[in-house]
């Protein structure tokens, strides 16, 4: 059972490089883009989903830790040169304007920093619940974005950074939604992952068990918010330009558009959504030009792709609020029970 | 700084801090009987603009009949609101009934993009709103003068309805316990449409006065006045109505006067609610009016 589980999952992801080779070959650079997002939407989305779907703790912080990624990353990679041509009204702090760091290091320190933001930020608000953690939140994802836009040594405040190296390739940005989707799978399993679904489904019988509540939320929140910092630093890297009006509620409002329309609690239901989501929004950019429907033209809508999105986010919510997958998972012995894979031996087992 | 300037900055203060007031009212309403944070509510009190401006602009009704229209049209849309997006989830998780008003949040802005333009329009001038009144040598506009003075009437309404009148009873028999209000033989969803209406044609005043004030309207105005004046009445103790006035008064001086007397923080202006926000959710959650509640296991 186990060692077929574990071919068919090796099996899927060389498939899947396969898929992402030819793709890279054969598309042009704009379907690539779009593929390319879905994969940050995975890593974002995963991140929101830790934090809402698997602990309970209903959070809309997510573009400032993301905001705090990017600028990190994008500021540890750029090169001196492009550096003083972005900062022509103030110049950048000297220390940082002759340091280079590698890709990889810069990636590492964009989400660490995120985290400790996270940490810091989640000490104090996360003793709050519900709806009140959601704006709280909300506040500081608000605050991270005036500071930025203050700090204009720093961050080159509005004007925002660009010319940002173009790190995030088509293997990076799916070799990191991989990883992180492996850490997902492997965490919500663990022990530690269990605390986090107790957490989730009743706190006080969690406590009751032994389970360091507070503990476990900051840590279950940090760790979104390390996530939420890599992939905001993999998209600065892709786009190469930043600034902090990008990194708005409305950046939340994607990802947990995402969320629910994956399902909160599920992670094969994450990666799904953001690979639909992303295309869609891209497959749906006609409404926002003139329309021609024989009776009926429009002359360009810009919003009506965000009106249908938004009705969509609503309709799921309301009709139909488990998501795609509620909170099960795609697994290798679901597609055995539907039929879909010849039945083992021994009869089907978790 | 002299005292023509305070001045000044104080009369600013008290109308945005009424504006404030006014809006977060409907919050602290919604919130007391659903426990719901209606992020549609800034929304609401966008369209209540937009549908004087165009009553006034495309309809031509003289101005007073353009707002009490706008303010009618304004409530019903509150009342559909809750209809459609949050009564098929009373009883649905609270994250989900928030998610859905995020939804309808986004949605309205977006809609609102579409059919109003997303290019700002500026209302028409109102003498009666537009003139500079001079008393010594301070200078405000009128409508800075009368914005208070409306606030404080409908407050005042508004108090005898919740408090002497037999809806008014209902809706605090609903905040406190829906089903005790229930077998009571209240009727909460006509209860609820009641505190809907309420709240947005509040948002619907708010609204207009601010467009007078602030002359130029775009669909997405009503975000930050919308999350400002939630903050307003959790600041005050959220379901607490005289709470809401209280801290819509609090940030509108608050945010007036550093501005006027710390302009190197100018940049930082929409940052200090939020820090209020925090502040007082971490040090006294129950707001400044609000009652303390045990959680019982």
């Amino acid at each position: 059972m186990k060692t077929r589980n574990t071919v068919l999952t090796g099996l899927a992801i060389a498939i899947f490089a396969l898929v992402l080779w030819l793709a890279d070959k054969n598309l042009g650079g704009y379907a690539m883009r779009i593929l390319n997002l879905s994969a940050i939407y995975v890593v974002l989305s995963l991140s929101l989903n830790l934090v809402n779907g698997f602990t309970g703790l209903f959070s809309l912080g997510c573009a400032g830790f993301m905001a705090v990624g990017a600028y990190v990353s994008a500021l540890l990679t750029m090169s001196p040169e492009v550096k003083e041509m972005n900062f022509f009204l103030e110049p950048l702090a000297p220390w940082l304007a002759r340091l280079t760091l590698p890709f990889a290091l810069a990636l590492v320190a964009g989400g660490f920093c995120a985290a400790l933001a996270g940490l810091v930020v989640g000490i104090p608000v996360l003793r709050l619940k519900d709806d009140y953690l959601a704006i709280a939140t909300l506040g500081f994802s608000e605050i991270i974005r005036v500071v930025i836009t203050n700090l204009q040594g720093l961050t080159n405040g509005a004007q925002g950074l660009k010319n940002i190296p173009k790190f995030s390739t088509t293997w990076t940005v799916w070799g990191v939604a991989a990883l992180v989707v492996a850490f997902m799978a492997l965490l919500t399993r663990s022990s530690y992952g269990r605390q986090l679904k107790a957490v989730r489904d009743d706190e006080i019988a969690a406590e009751a068990m032994g389970v360091n509540v507070f503990r476990v939320k900051v840590t279950s929140f940090t760790i979104s918010s390390f996530l939420a910092g890599v992939g905001g630093a993999l998209l600065g890297h892709m786009i190469t330009t930043i600034d902090p009006k990008m990194f708005s509620f409305m950046l939340t409002f994607n990802i947990l558009l995402i969320v629910v329309l994956g399902g909160n609690g599920s992670i094969t239901g994450s990666v799904i959504a953001s690979i639909l989501v992303t295309v869609l929004m891209e497959a749906l950019r006609f409404l926002d030009e003139p329309l021609n429907l024989f009776f009926f033209k429009t002359n360009g809508l810009p919003g009506l792709r965000m009106v249908v999105f938004s009705a969509m986010l609503m309709a799921v919510v309301i009709l139909r609020q488990r998501g795609l997958m509620g909170d099960q998972e795609l697994t290798w012995s679901g597609f055995e029970k539907a039929g879909l894979l010849p039945r083992s031996k021994k009869g089907a087992s978790k | 700084m002299d005292l023509a300037t305070f001045l000044q900055q104080l009369a600013n203060a008290a109308s945005l801090g009424s504006l404030y007031s006014l809006i977060a009212i409907g919050y602290t309403m919604v919130y007391g009987i659903l426990r719901l944070i209606n992020f549609a509510h800034g929304d609401i009190f966008m369209l209540g603009a937009y549908f004087a401006f165009y009553l006034i602009a495309s309809v031509a009704l003289p101005w007073w009949v353009a707002f009490l229209v706008a303010i009618a049209i304004t409530s019903l849309f509150g009342i559909a609101l809750e209809r459609i997006a949050y009564r098929p989830l009373r009883d649905s998780p609270r994250i989900s009934l928030m998610i859905s008003a995020i939804g309808a949040s986004f949605l309205i802005e977006n809609l609102g993009v579409v059919i109003f333009g997303g290019r700002p329009k500026s209302f028409a001038s109102i003498p009666l709103f537009d003139t500079v009144v001079r008393m010594g040598s301070v200078q405000v506009l009128s409508v800075s003068l009368f914005i208070p003075v409306i606030t404080i009437l409908l407050l005042v309404v508004l108090l005898f309805v919740v408090n002497r009148t037999k809806t008014g009873m209902a809706m605090r028999a609903v905040s406190t316990d829906v089903e005790a209000a229930r077998l009571m033989a209240i009727d909460v969803n006509k209860v609820i449409s009641y505190t809907f209406g309420i709240g947005s044609a509040l948002a619907a005043i708010g609204g207009i006065l601010w467009t007078m004030k602030y002359p130029q309207l775009n669909p997405l105005m009503g975000i930050m006045p919308g999350l400002k004046c939630f903050i307003a009445a959790v600041i005050g103790g959220i379901g607490n109505i005289s709470g809401a006035v209280l801290g819509g008064f609090l940030l509108g001086f608050i945010e007036i006067m550093v501005a006027a007397f710390l302009p190197a923080l100018t940049g930082y202006r929409d940052a200090f609610s939020f820090i209020l926000l925090i502040l007082v959710l971490l040090l006294k959650p129950s707001g400044l009016l609000g009652k303390k509640q045990t959680v019982k296991v």
